[in-house]
C-alpha cells in the first residue's frame, strides 16, 4: 500500500486525515491518501505567484524540452509515488484497480499523455498560432510582421477539479506548465494516479517542484475552494456542474460530451461502409469518454444501423481487468450502475424506443462490490424521444431517425460531431452550428482527436488575455536576442 | 493560568461509580418533574397517557430505565404550539425559543428558560483565565437570529465580565446558497461576514476572546492576513469553536498555520466544543499535538448524556474505541429528551479524570445521512 501525501508547492504534507482506496474486486487497500481541507488550500494560494515565477525563470523553449523528457519518464520510468515508487506496469495496475478501467486501457491512456507531452512544441505552436512563446513570458513583444502584441496571464496558477472516470482527460492540462502557469490539482477520489505520476515525471525532468500543488479531499470542500480561489479553473463534472459554471469566465467546464455521428442523405445508403467507425466511436475506452459517440443520427436505415451495431457490441462480456481482451470498465460503485440502468429502463418504456441489445442478455451485471453495464443500443424513431439525448459512462448509443434538415437543430449540444457527408450544404450547416465544439467532416471516428487543435476552448486563450500595450521605447518591445523591428503605430 | 494536564489514562473506579449514582438520582428527579401533573409539560403528560405502556413516575428510577422509552424523534419538535413543551412548573417564567433548521419548511424549536446560561457557566469554568481574561470583551463570529449560540456566547462573555459584539449572519440563507449552487454569492456572503468581524476587531473595543466556527475562523485569519495582520495581532488570545468540522487535522492546521503554534508559542488558546440546542455544550479533553490533536468530547453529565451506540441496535453501546452513532439524552428540568439519535457518528472514549463518564471522539456527520446534510455552513 502506498501513502500519498498532500503536495503543497512541491513539498509533501501528511495529513492527520486520510482515505483509503481499494481494489474494486479484491477490496485490497491500494493507497492511503492524505486529505486536505479548504483552509490549507486557500492559505497556500497566497503564494501562487511563486509557482509562476519558478516557471518563468526557465525559458519556454527549455520548459518544452523538459516536458518532452517528462513524456518518456511518464510512460517508461519508475517514478516516485507517495512513500514509494511505481513502474509503468504498477501504475496501470493501480489505476485499473481503483477506477475499474481495464489495464490495457490505462496503458492506452498513458500513451495519449505521452503523445501530448512528446509533441508539446507542435501543440503549443498550433494553439498559439505560431506565437513566439517568449512573448507570453515577457508579457509583450513584436511579431515578425512588425506588430506589437501583448498577452497577460490571467492567473499565476490553473486550478483543476479532476474526475475519476477517465484518465484520458489529463491531456487537457498538460500544456499549462510550458505556458509558465503553475498547477493546483484536486485529483479524482479514485484516480489520484495520473496527477501524482505526472508531477513526478515533470520534477524528474527538471521542472521546479514548487510549480505543483495536489490537494486530495472532499469535492464539496476542496473542489469548491479550487473554483472559488483560483482565478482560472478547469472542472470536470456532470450536467449540474456545467449549468452551475456556464458563462463564468474564470471556469472552463468539461462534462458530458453528447458526441454524435451524423449520416447525410448522400451517404446513408452506404452505412455499412461506416459500421467499424460507428462501433469504434461507441466502444473505445469502454464508452467512458466525452468523445465517445452516444448518438448516431440519420434519416433512414436507422433500424438496420442499430441492429448491426447491437450485433457487434451486444455480446461483449465483462472480463477481468488484467485481460488484454477486456472491453468493459467496471462501475466501482455498483449503485451507480443500478441507478443508470433504472433510468434507461424507464426511458425504454417510451413509445418509439426499441432496445436492440435485449436479446443478448441482461445489461446490468451486479457483483457485491462492483457492477458492469454491458453495451446497449437503442433505436429511436424520433428525435423527441428522451433517450435520444442521453449519455452514460459505458458503451451506450441511441440511433435516431431524423430528417436531415432537422438534425442539426434537434441534436442539442455536441462536443464531437462526425459528419459523414459530402454535401456542401450539410457541411456548411455543420460548420456554422455553434452548439458543435469539435467537427469532423468525413469518415473520422469521434474518438480520433487531433491534439494540435483546441478542445472545448483554447487553453492558451483561457489562461492568457490578448490586450493592447503601447510603449514609446520600441526597444522594450523586442525580446531578448531579437532584432529591433519597427512597429507601426497609430494615434487614431 | 492553564490547568495542569490531567491524567488521561487512570480514572478511579469510585469516581466513575459516583458519577453513575449521581446520574441515576438525577434521572429519577427529572422524570418525576416532567411526568408529574403539577410540574410536567403538556407534551410529556399526554405522551405518557397515549403512547407509553408504563408509568414513568413509578418505573423510571435509573438511567438504564430510560431504555423503556422509544427513541426520541426530533420531528416532534417541529411546529406548535410551542407551549406544549413548557413544564407547568415554569409556566410563569420568561421563555426563550431556540430554533434549528428552517431553511425550508418549519424549523425545529426548543424552549429554554435558563439552561443556556447554566450550560455556558459550567463551560466557563473550563476556560483558562490567562487566555480568556475575565472582564475582556468578546466577538461572536457565528449565526445570529433565533439561535441558542448567539445568546449563549453573549451570556458566557457577560458571565466572565465582558461585553459581547456580534455580527449579522443568517445560516438559512447560507444553506440556500449552497443548495442553489450559487458559490460566488456564498463567497461574497462569507466576505460580508468577515468584513463585519474585521471592522469590529479594528474599532478599538479591546476584544480578546472569540467564538468562531472553523470555516469562519479560517476566513477571518486569511482576511486579516490579507491586511497584513493576524489573529494574534488583532489582539485575540482565546478562541472557542466547535462543530463536526473541528477535526484533529483542522486543529493542527489552525494551530500551526493560523494561530502561530501551541498556546505557549502563539499566545492563543483554542478549545473545541460539541453542542446543539438539545444538549447544551460538551467539552473536550485538552487537545495536544503529542496526542495527534485527538478531540474527545464529554457531555455535561448529569444534565446531558452522550453515548456511542450500534448503528443498527441503538440500545447497544459499542466497545471503547469502536465506531457508532451518537445518542443523546437531555435531562434538565426545562427539557427532557430520552435517547435521541444524533446525525453524527464517532468513536466511544473511556472516562477521564475530569469527566468520569464516557465520551466520544472523531465526531463527524453520520455516514448514512451525509448526502442529505449540509455541514459547516457558517
Amino acid at each position: 500500500m502506498l501513502k500519498l501525501p498532500i503536495i503543497r508547492w512541491g513539498k509533501p504534507y501528511e495529513s492527520l486525515e486520510s482515505r483509503e482506496i481499494r481494489h474494486f474486486i479484491s477490496g485490497e487497500t491500494i493507497a492511503q491518501i492524505s486529505q486536505a481541507g479548504a483552509g490549507l488550500l486557500k492559505r497556500d494560494l497566497r503564494k501562487a505567484t511563486a509557482a509562476r515565477e519558478a516557471l518563468r525563470s526557465i525559458p519556454c523553449a527549455e520548459l518544452i524540452q523538459k516536458v518532452q523528457q517528462a513524456a518518456t519518464l511518464f510512460r517508461d520510468g519508475t517514478l516516485p509515488m507517495g512513500d514509494g515508487t511505481q513502474t509503468p506496469a504498477e501504475f496501470a495496475r493501480a489505476q485499473s484497480a481503483t477506477t475499474g478501467l481495464p489495464e490495457h486501457m490505462c496503458r492506452s491512456n498513458m500513451e495519449k499523455n505521452y503523445y501530448v507531452l512528446r509533441h508539446m512544441d507542435r501543440l503549443l505552436d498550433a494553439l498559439t498560432r505560431g506565437l513566439d512563446l517568449n512573448i507570453l513570458s515577457h508579457g509583450y513583444g513584436t511579431e515578425e510582421r512588425g506588430v506589437t502584441v501583448s498577452y497577460q496571464a490571467q492567473s499565476p496558477v490553473l486550478g483543476l477539479v479532476l474526475p475519476s472516470n477517465s484518465p484520458g482527460v489529463h491531456t487537457l492540462w498538460l500544456p499549462v506548465i510550458p505556458l509558465q502557469i503553475g498547477l493546483v490539482l484536486k485529483p479524482g477520489s479514485l484516480e489520484p494516479w495520473t496527477p501524482y505520476r505526472m508531477m513526478s515525471a515533470f520534477v524528474e525532468a527538471g521542472i521546479p517542484s514548487e510549480a505543483f500543488s495536489i490537494y486530495p479531499g472532499e469535492g464539496a470542500d476542496i473542489g469548491s475552494a479550487v473554483v472559488s480561489d483560483c482565478n482560472r479553473c478547469m472542472i470536470f463534472g456532470g450536467e449540474p456542474t456545467i449549468e452551475q459554471y456556464q458563462g463564468n469566465p474564470k471556469v472552463q467546464v468539461h462534462g458530458p460530451g453528447y458526441s454524435k455521428i451524423l449520416l447525410g442523405d448522400d451517404l446513408v445508403d452506404d452505412w455499412e461502409d461506416y459500421l467499424d467507425l460507428m462501433v469504434e466511436s461507441v466502444l473505445a475506452n469502454s464508452g467512458r469518454s466525452c468523445i465517445n459517440a452516444s448518438g448516431i443520427w440519420a434519416s433512414r436505415h436507422t433500424h438496420d444501423i442499430a441492429e448491426a451495431i447491437a450485433e457487434r457490441i451486444g455480446p461483449i462480456e465483462a472480463l477481468p481487468p488484467e485481460d488484454e481482451a477486456a472491453q468493459l470498465a467496471a462501475f466501482t460503485n455498483p449503485d451507480m450502475a443500478t441507478a443508470i440502468w433504472n433510468t434507461i429502463e424507464a426511458d425504454l418504456q417510451e413509445s418509439g424506443v426499441e432496445h436492440l441489445t435485449e436479446s443478448f442478455g441482461p445489461r446490468l451485471v451486479q457483483h457485491p462490490e462492483h457492477a458492469y453495464l454491458k453495451p446497449t443500443v437503442v433505436h429511436c424513431n424520433s428525435a423527441t424521444c428522451s433517450i435520444a439525448s442521453k449519455e452514460y459512462m459505458f458503451p451506450f448509443v441511441a440511433v435516431v431517425e431524423c430528417p436531415e434538415d432537422k438534425m442539426i437543430a434537434s441534436m442539442g449540444r455536441t462536443l464531437v460531431a462526425s459528419g459523414l457527408t459530402r454535401a456542401s450544404g450539410l457541411q456548411r450547416q455543420l460548420t456554422d452550428a455553434t452548439h458543435i465544439d469539435r467537427l469532423n467532416l468525413g469518415p473520422i471516428k469521434t474518438t480520433q482527436l487531433d491534439w494540435l487543435q483546441p478542445h472545448e476552448g483554447n487553453i492558451v486563450d483561457f489562461l492568457y488575455r490578448a490586450r493592447a500595450l503601447q510603449t514609446t521605447d520600441q526597444a522594450n518591445t523586442s525580446l531578448p536576442g531579437e532584432g529591433n523591428k519597427k512597429a507601426e503605430t497609430s494615434t487614431s | 493560568m492553564p490547568e495542569p494536564e490531567p491524567n488521561l489514562d487512570v480514572v478511579a473506579a469510585e469516581a466513575i461509580s459516583a458519577a453513575r449514582c449521581e446520574l441515576d438520582a438525577h434521572v429519577h428527579k427529572i422524570v418525576q418533574w416532567h411526568f408529574h401533573p403539577a410540574t410536567g409539560c403538556p407534551f410529556w403528560l399526554q405522551y405518557a397517557k397515549e403512547v407509553l405502556n408504563f408509568d414513568p413516575l413509578r418505573e423510571i428510577n435509573t438511567y438504564d430505565d430510560l431504555k423503556k422509552f422509544p427513541p426520541f424523534e426530533d420531528e416532534l419538535l417541529r411546529g406548535g404550539p410551542v407551549r406544549r413543551w413548557v413544564p407547568k412548573g415554569y409556566e410563569n417564567s420568561p421563555i426563550f425559543v431556540f430554533e434549528t433548521g428552517g431553511t425550508t419548511g418549519v424549523p425545529k424549536s426548543r424552549i429554554v428558560i435558563d439552561d443556556f446560561r447554566i450550560d455556558y457557566e459550567l463551560f466557563s469554568k473550563t476556560l483558562p483565565d490567562e487566555y480568556f481574561p475575565p472582564g475582556s470583551n468578546w466577538l461572536m463570529l457565528g449565526p445570529s437570529g433565533p439561535r441558542r449560540l448567539r445568546l449563549a456566547v453573549e451570556h458566557l462573555c457577560q458571565f466572565r465580565g465582558g461585553i459581547c459584539f456580534c455580527i449579522d449572519l443568517d445560516p438559512r440563507w447560507v444553506i440556500k446558497l449552497i443548495k442553489k449552487g450559487w458559490m460566488d454569492h456564498l463567497e461574497e456572503y462569507k466576505k460580508h461576514c468577515i468584513d463585519q468581524a474585521i471592522t469590529i476587531l479594528g474599532a478599538g473595543h479591546d476584544i480578546r476572546c472569540l467564538f468562531a466556527t472553523p470555516k469562519l475562523l479560517e476566513a477571518l485569519a486569511l482576511g486579516l492576513e490579507e491586511q497584513g495582520s493576524s489573529i494574534a495581532e488583532a489582539g485575540i488570545t482565546g478562541i472557542f469553536s466547535g462543530g463536526t468540522e473541528f477535526t484533529p487535522q483542522w486543529t493542527r492546521f489552525a494551530t500551526e498555520e493560523l494561530l502561530g503554534g501551541s498556546p505557549s508559542e502563539g499566545g492563543i488558546y483554542m478549545t473545541p466544543t460539541y453542542g446543539n440546542t438539545l444538549m447544551g455544550l460538551a467539552c473536550s479533553r485538552p487537545v495536544r499535538a503529542e496526542d495527534g490533536y485527538k478531540i474527545a468530547y464529554y457531555a455535561p453529565q448529569p444534565r446531558a448524556v452522550l453515548e456511542v451506540v450500534d448503528f443498527d441496535e441503538s440500545d447497544r453501546i459499542v466497545a471503547y474505541g469502536e465506531t457508532g452513532r451518537v445518542r443523546l439524552t437531555t435531562l434538565t428540568k426545562e427539557f427532557f429528551v430520552p435517547g435521541f439519535l444524533e446525525r453524527d457518528e464517532g468513536e466511544r472514549e473511556p472516562p477521564y479524570e475530569k469527566y468520569p463518564w464516557d465520551g466520544v471522539s472523531g465526531v463527524r456527520p453520520f455516514r448514512k445521512l451525509t448526502d442529505a446534510t449540509t455541514v459547516g455552513v457558517y
